[in-house]
């Protein structure tokens, strides 16, 4: 279990009528992002058995709001490179990914993503972190569903402690406190 | 008529062309003279029915002369029977295709020239089929290293050297026996 961190604890004063919440924009925003994560799954190998797994019933990945596989990219936030990225197939994983909106996310699920696995190969490239940025490694081969939710809830994490408000809105911000 | 007795026959029909019929393990295999290799094919599916091309690969015995030999395994649905036909092929020789003799050497072929590099004449597509095309190398030769070669096509493809030494999963091969080979061997004594 994952306890939330302390910039989205919001104040919450049930005097007032109506519900009122107070909390930091960034917090806010974390909130409605992590908990709604868009999954593109990139299925390459037998990852991708495992995070078909981890979407069904019996591991249930919309418990932590990450049910949508979207399979346009257009559509999604995190992008799940689950399997062996050859070269051939490479240059289309990044395409996929220059097709996904800002903010976006990836991970790379398994030995395979992450550094080539086992396909020290001319054929393999040697993690998808060569060409795309990567926000959370998993370990296994393949990993097991729980493994691909702890990446989830580590995203999450990752997620809370980003200025999201503040970053994308510098120029807004600048503007009205000028 | 088995597959031994079918081997005999071809060896009857085509003479000299046969260079060598093996049998090993109940497998039997003819090697042919790459001129006669697709005539012979045609007879094997035409007179012996032989109505399924199985395979068709290549192999690369670098320092020898000639340095290619190509493999064609058939069989047959109404017989059961198993056939292997090898014919060597010098470098830079091109191979008759037997793509109109079986319509599935069609893709075979292709991945015969993507990873070994042999030519096939009168093949209908002759074009890469894993790599892309514009793929300066081909992989399966003895002469190209595992962890590949830079290379890099822009917009279509690209490759770089995949790390070899001490990973967790590389063996030494050619060295020593197979518990030395193996990478825990490398580990230093704790």
């Amino acid at each position: 279990m994952v306890a939330p961190a302390d910039s989205t604890v919001a104040a919450y004063d049930s005097k007032v009528e109506g519900n009122i919440i107070f909390t930091k924009m960034d917090a806010a925003i974390n909130w409605m992002r992590k908990n709604s994560m868009w999954p593109m799954p990139m299925g390459l190998a037998c990852c991708a058995i495992e995070m078909m797994a981890a979407a069904c019933s019996r591991y249930d990945l919309s418990r932590f709001g990450a049910e949508v596989m979207r399979f346009s990219p257009r559509q999604a936030d995190v992008m799940i490179v689950a399997g062996t990225v050859t070269y051939k197939m490479a240059l289309a994983v990044k395409r996929v990914w220059d097709q996904m909106p800002e903010p976006k996310w990836c991970i790379a699920m398994g030995a395979c993503a992450s550094s080539g696995g086992m396909y020290r190969s001319y054929a393999v490239l040697q993690g998808i972190d060569n060409l795309i940025p990567v926000d959370v490694y998993i370990s296994g081969c393949p990993p097991r569903p729980e493994a691909l939710l702890e990446g989830m809830m580590r995203l999450q994490r990752k997620i809370e402690t980003e200025h999201s408000f503040t970053e994308q809105k510098k120029e807004l911000i600048a503007e009205l406190t000028a | 008529m088995n597959a031994a007795q079918m081997a005999d026959a071809l060896k009857q029909k085509f003479g000299d062309a046969v260079l060598e019929t093996k049998e090993f393990r109940g497998e039997h295999t003819l090697v042919v003279k790459l001129a006669s290799a697709k005539p012979l094919l045609a007879y094997c599916r035409d007179e012996l029915n032989f109505d399924y091309l199985v395979d068709v690969s290549s192999l690369d015995y670098m320092g020898k002369e000639p340095r290619f030999e190509m493999v064609y395994e058939l069989y047959g649905y109404g017989h059961l029977q198993h056939l292997r036909v090898r014919a060597a092929v010098a470098e830079d020789v091109e191979v008759p295709t037997v793509s109109d003799i079986w319509p599935t050497a069609n893709w075979h072929e292709r991945e015969v020239y993507d990873m070994m590099g042999i030519k096939f004449s009168g093949h209908p597509d002759m074009r890469r089929i894993l790599m892309w095309e514009g793929y300066p190398y081909f992989p399966l030769r003895k002469d190209f290293p595992l962890e590949g070669k830079p290379s890099d096509m822009p917009d279509v493809g690209f490759t770089k050297t995949a790390p070899m030494a001490d990973g967790p999963f590389v063996t030494s091969a050619g060295t020593g026996d197979t518990v030395t080979r193996e990478p825990r061997s490398r580990r230093p004594a704790e």
